[in-house]
């Protein structure tokens, strides 16, 4: 059993040093953000950083018991299928890639879009494409076996149908993002999944200028993470 | 122009050791400055901070987000916005306020003392020159996120940041919009920058 020291001295090990646990629940109101802040002791945080924190949501106090450096978290963050720890993270979001890079490139093939809205829906495509490149890369690098390619399909009717399903479908993976940031071990894999995280939200942000009710910010001034099992529900429709 | 002093690592430089002075964190920068002279300060800065805490990250986010608030709620209000631009800059406000007071709040929860909001200098003065700014602006702040979320010790504050973050992002892309910018960039990936190159591009809008 590593003594908490221990813990400190390994930078891989989730730990909570004396911070504020009940923060950001997107579902609440700013207001109910700032009182939960305010609350003495620690609550919960939200599901996907209390299993990355190895902690529960009965936890009452700001310590937490030190994980062991081996097993690295206390709970996997995606199914078993895509691979343990870092690896399984990079082969679901590679996953989640792979869909939007397939969906931009069938709105792409139908020419739905032209103009500067053509344009930068053919810039997103090409991100999406060094986004599965880089995922597919890093797994490999890591001596991790990449996901395979699922295959989609996607409802390509009219622009606006589709400028709203792109919207949904990027507002999902800026989510999807968010939910395993806390759950990386590897510095260097959190850095680039991190600057990945952020071009989603541009995504998300410039389409809802196209989309009738849609927001550049639609859950306010904190975004809403979404854990792997809401995203795969999420997007199982559009796999063939 | 700003976007010329923000280009001029002179400039940056010798604003180093007044940001320091005025709100950042590094207190022996502090020091090293006034012995050696700012320019001596810049590299102390950056090998001090690769072993920033928690608490020092959060007072780097706050000073950020309070300029940003200050620059939205503030200054907005003398540079005649209109139309969805007037709009957006509202809500933005709003969201950069609340960032502000969730990171003051967990600051002290921290157990950390929050640095106090210092006087800001936008050189702009018509609805254009203000948006071009935003859009630097909400862009380094995206940069100072993902730069500093890898250096946060605790996992809660790291995806805590991450809901801040992507919001600092949205706000980039609808500026961006707004101005004939790109949303994105730089690319595919956003470009981290460590807080250093922060301290240096902001330097310029902090009067103390």
């Amino acid at each position: 059993m590593p003594t908490n020291l221990e813990a400190q001295e390994d930078e891989h090990v989730p730990q909570t040093r004396g911070i504020v646990e009940e923060l950001v629940r997107d579902d609440v109101g700013r207001k109910k953000f700032l009182k939960a802040v305010g609350t003495a002791g620690a609550a919960s945080f939200g599901a996907f950083v209390l299993a990355a924190c190895g902690s529960s949501s009965t936890t009452t106090t700001t310590k937490t018991k030190a994980a062991a450096p081996t097993t690295t978290t206390a709970a996997a963050s995606v199914p078993a299928s895509f691979g343990a720890g870092d690896i399984g993270i990079l082969n679901y979001a590679l996953t989640l890639e792979y869909l939007e890079k397939q969906f931009y490139a069938a709105v792409i093939a139908k020419k739905l879009f032209t103009g500067a809205v053509g344009s930068l829906v053919a810039e997103f495509g090409q991100q999406e494409s060094e986004h599965v490149a880089a995922l597919h890369a890093t797994v490999l690098k890591l001596g991790g076996t990449p996901a395979a390619e699922p295959t989609g399909k996607f409802p390509i009717t009219t622009a606006a149908a589709v400028a709203k399903l792109a919207y949904t479908v990027e507002n999902l993976g800026a989510a999807a993002y968010l939910g395993q940031a806390a759950h990386i071990s590897n510095p260097t894999v959190l850095a680039a999944a991190l600057s990945i995280h952020t071009v989603e939200a541009r995504h998300a942000a410039t389409l809802a200028t196209l989309v009738p009710g849609g927001h550049v910010t639609p859950t306010g001034a904190f975004a809403n993470p979404a854990d792997a099992a809401t995203v795969l529900a999420a997007v199982k429709p559009f796999i063939a | 122009m700003i976007t010329e002093r923000l280009a001029n690592p002179e400039l940056a430089e010798l604003e180093v050791g007044g940001v320091t002075r005025a709100s950042f964190l590094v207190r022996g920068a502090v020091a090293a400055a006034a012995v050696y002279g700012t320019a001596a300060a810049a590299p102390f800065v950056s090998s001090a901070l690769g072993a920033t805490s928690d608490v020092d990250i959060l007072n780097f986010a706050l000073t950020l987000e309070y300029l940003e608030t200050d620059f939205y709620q503030v200054k907005a209000k003398t540079v005649g916005l209109t139309g969805l631009a007037a709009h957006d800059v509202a809500n933005f406000g709003v969201e950069e306020a609340a960032h502000v007071a969730a990171l003051t709040a967990a600051i002290k929860q921290s157990g950390g003392t929050p640095v106090p909001k210092p006087t800001f200098v936008f050189p702009v003065s018509s609805s254009s020159s203000f948006l071009k700014l935003a859009y630097t602006v909400e862009n380094l702040g995206v940069s100072a996120y993902n730069g500093a979320g890898p250096l946060l010790q605790s996992k809660a504050l790291l995806a805590a940041a991450g809901t801040i973050v992507q919001i600092e992002a949205r706000h980039a892309a609808a500026i961006g919009l707004l101005i004939g910018e790109s949303p994105t960039p730089s690319g595919g990936f956003d470009t981290p920058k460590n807080m250093s190159q922060v301290l240096a591009a902001a330097g310029p809008l902090i009067k103390k």
